[in-house]
């Protein structure tokens, strides 16, 4: 095969694998906006909100430290322990369950029956309160998230597909990120979860019912906050996923929540409504900006990633408006 | 003039004017929020830190005390251009913006209100040519500076030339990353050397494309222009494709603590430009702490002290502190005037033993500046990171740039200027 065959193939892997990681944010959005009909412009905080709670319990430091400090006149930062990944996993856990309770009661409680864009400026301004309150909660600077997930380009896989190449090509092997095919994996399982969990469950029927109907939902007596509390948990739990995939990546900074922005394009592709789409959304967005990129950046400048997601989407909307998986909404007048 | 109206008058007398000469104005316009905040906070912590530390231990300058007037930039221009406009009213001696699109558009600004501005590092290169650039200082090196200094260092790696090299620059897809291509295009013909352009968007979170290019290209060497995350994803995404980082060098943006803690052991031996010592065995540490942390007047908690952007921005406020002694001295006054300040920056020169006299002997290379030379010597030194040991160590002695390259570019740029804004050439 031609080297510059199996760079195209590279290209197509790493877009898609690239994708997996866009998909991971974009689910957070869709499962709220499925349930509530609310699109959360906090996803992308919730995420560096999981991540820094995930570096902060795992490194053994005290929360507030710097208010602590600037009102007590004290000079405390870290306790004596730290933790092992998996326990503060799991403290992080339920440190965004009680982040979703705090905003059922706090806001959505108040915001029942008000219009979509009501409960959407909340979300914008809880994301604004969320990054205050992270930087408060743990400090602003870099930091560096080790859960044990292993990273590097993939040396079995290069060794591989080095002789796929005709005798003569400049081809070194193919190359892919071993902390992407991790998450390419934990993707998979997570959304094969939240299908059990919606499928098979009572809270997960409960769900699909409130996304369905919810008036229907509530007259046979389910009740909405549990579920904006349960669906809530559930995103809170994907952004810690998220946060963790790409602060391993770039380290835990301010910069995550704006992988939000990578989202944007998936769920105008795949709905706002579907986790398939959401999926299948990711793997065509990271595809296509990839190979676009590979084959006509170099003419044009290069860095073109941005903006060409954003292209392709609308280029989705105009035949299809609701997006691959979204569902047809016809409001009458 | 009624009674009444000149009691009114003498009031607000006291308020509009008194405080303009009554202290020494210095504005931070910092950036502690958004993106870049991580990098921006030390920066303005060792800026503002310096300040308090002249202040409190000193007395002031010259015996007038110092007033920083923070303004939140968050590292946008527009925002960072309001700022200008709202603090300029307060006496403002001198900008410092910490923003290359910033600077650019203080240029017409500042020189239109006769305020100086220093970009020590960063901003328009050309404007080290005094002769067109009267308020614009960027000593003590460019861009321009840094890219022939990184290109000598690989020169000095690849046995004296670069014949038949290829060199990569990664750059942050912004006017601050594009400001080395010029001179790198100049270079690349000079030394015969090939020179790939690899732009990232902001903020830099997803590098998979470039990294492919430069894993599929093999270039001998990178530089890297970036700032923010940009720089932690690349050195991880050099380290993922075994890029050899002794052959990654990054502008002195690119050389933080920040950029390598979070590919933790993957950037041992990256390397950087430096345009002072790294570290914080100085004496003014020591007065740091005494004077300004342990007392609680710090902007932050001073755990950031002696790291890279700290030191940075305590050096730009040395500078500064420098710049407005060099004036007080040439007027012979202590409360000092815009105007005055930039009479001081022309003058100013850092030697050895002024460097001792702050606590900082070695930080920083020697420099004097001139009313044709508001650039300095364009010296920088190479550093290199330990992973292991978790600091940054010089591996070369300062460096000084291809001036025969730089030179006429610096020239041909400030001519154009010049040429669109009327200015006519000064310092004859």
């Amino acid at each position: 095969m031609s080297a510059d065959f199996l760079y195209t193939i590279e290209v197509i892997l790493n877009g898609l694998m690239a994708g997996v990681l866009y998909a991971l944010v974009a689910l957070g959005f869709v499962l709220i906006f499925k349930a509530s009909g609310i699109f959360n412009y906090a996803q992308g905080v919730m995420a560096l909100f999981a991540a820094l709670t995930l570096v902060g319990l795992q490194e053994g430091r005290v929360p507030f430290a710097h208010l602590i400090n600037a009102v007590f006149g004290t000079h405390v930062h870290n306790f004596e322990w730290t933790l092992p990944a998996l326990a503060a996993i799991i403290l992080t856990v339920f440190v965004m369950i009680l982040f979703a309770i705090c905003v059922e009661k706090l806001i959505l409680k108040h915001l029942v029956n008000q219009e979509p864009i009501i409960l959407f400026m909340a979300t914008i301004g809880l994301a604004y309160f969320m990054e205050g309150f992270g930087d408060l909660m743990w400090g602003s600077d870099v930091k560096k998230l080790n859960v044990g997930l292993p990273q590097g380009g993939s040396f079995w896989f290069e060794d591989l597909t080095i002789g796929w190449a005709a005798e003569g090509e400049k081809f070194y092997g193919m190359y892919v990120d071993v902390l992407d095919v991790w998450a390419a994996i934990i993707a998979v399982v997570l959304v094969l979860v939240l299908t059990i969990f919606s499928q098979y469950t009572k809270s997960g029927r409960a769900l699909r019912a409130v996304a369905d109907d919810h008036q229907a939902a509530l007259s046979v007596g389910i009740s909405l906050r549990m579920i904006w509390v349960l669906v809530w948990s559930i995103s809170g739990f994907v952004a810690l996923v998220a946060g963790m995939m790409w602060g391993a990546k770039s380290g835990v900074q301010f910069s995550l929540s704006l992988i939000a922005l990578k989202a944007l394009p998936v769920l105008m592709l795949g709905g706002f409504t579907s986790i398939p789409g959401a999926i299948v959304g990711g793997l065509i967005i990271g595809a296509g900006e990839k190979l676009f990129e590979f084959f006509v950046g170099g003419f044009i400048g290069g860095a073109t990633e941005n903006w060409f997601a954003y292209v392709l989407a609308l280029l989705f909307l105009v035949f299809r408006p609701q997006g691959l998986f979204g569902e047809k909404i016809i409001e009458r007048v | 003039m009624t009674y009444r109206k000149m009691i009114l008058s003498a009031i607000a007398g006291m308020f509009l004017v008194s405080p303009v000469f009554a202290e020494l104005v210095f504005p931070s316009l910092s950036y502690r929020t958004g993106p870049y905040g991580p990098n921006g906070i030390p920066f303005a912590d060792g800026y503002e830190d310096y300040f308090t530390l002249v202040n409190q231990r000193d007395g002031g300058i010259g015996g007038e005390k110092v007033r920083v007037v923070k303004c939140e930039t968050a590292y946008n221009t527009e925002k960072g251009v309001e700022c200008y406009e709202s603090t300029k009213g307060e006496g403002a001696l001198l900008y410092q913006p910490l923003s290359t699109g910033i600077t650019y558009q203080l240029i017409p600004k500042a020189s239109a209100d006769n305020i100086p501005v220093l970009s020590s590092g960063y901003g328009r290169t050309s404007a080290k040519n005094g002769k067109i650039f009267k308020w614009i200082f960027n000593f003590p090196g460019t861009y321009w500076d840094a890219a022939s200094i990184a290109t000598k260092h690989a020169m000095e790696m690849s046995g004296g030339s670069l014949d038949g090299k290829k060199i990569a620059l990664v750059y942050h897809n912004s006017g601050y990353g594009k400001e080395p291509i010029r001179t790198l295009e100049e270079l690349s013909k000079k030394h015969k050397f090939e020179l790939m352009l690899l732009p990232v968007d902001h903020p830099g979170q997803e590098q998979k494309s470039q990294w492919l290019q430069i894993r599929r290209e093999r270039p001998d060497y990178i530089f890297m222009w970036g700032w923010g995350v940009m720089n932690s994803v690349a050195i991880q995404e050099a380290a993922n494709i075994r890029f050899p980082m002794e052959n990654f060098i990054g502008v002195w943006w690119s050389g933080s603590e920040n950029d390598v803690i979070p590919a933790g052991d993957a950037a041992h031996g990256y390397k950087s430009l430096a345009m002072h010592a790294p570290g914080d065995d100085f004496p003014v540490y020591d007065d740091m702490r005494k004077f300004v942390i342990d007392k609680g007047l710090g902007a932050g908690d001073g755990s950031n002290v002696g790291t890279v952007l700290y030191s940075r921005g305590m050096y730009a406020a040395i500078l500064a502190v420098e710049g407005a002694k060099s004036a007080q001295a040439i007027h012979g006054v202590s409360k000092i005037t815009p105007t005055m300040m930039r009479d001081g920056l022309e003058a100013l020169e850092i030697t050895e033993e002024k460097l001792a006299s702050v606590g900082l002997a070695g930080f920083a290379p020697t420099f004097k500046a001139s009313c044709e030379n508001h650039g300095g010597v364009g010296a920088a030194a190479i550093q290199q990171w330990d992973a292991k040991k978790g600091t940054w160590s010089f591996i070369t002695d300062y460096m000084t740039s291809d001036k025969s390259v730089i030179q006429p570019l610096i020239d041909a740029d400030s001519a154009q200027f010049a040429a669109e804004n009327n200015i006519k050439e000064r310092c004859n």
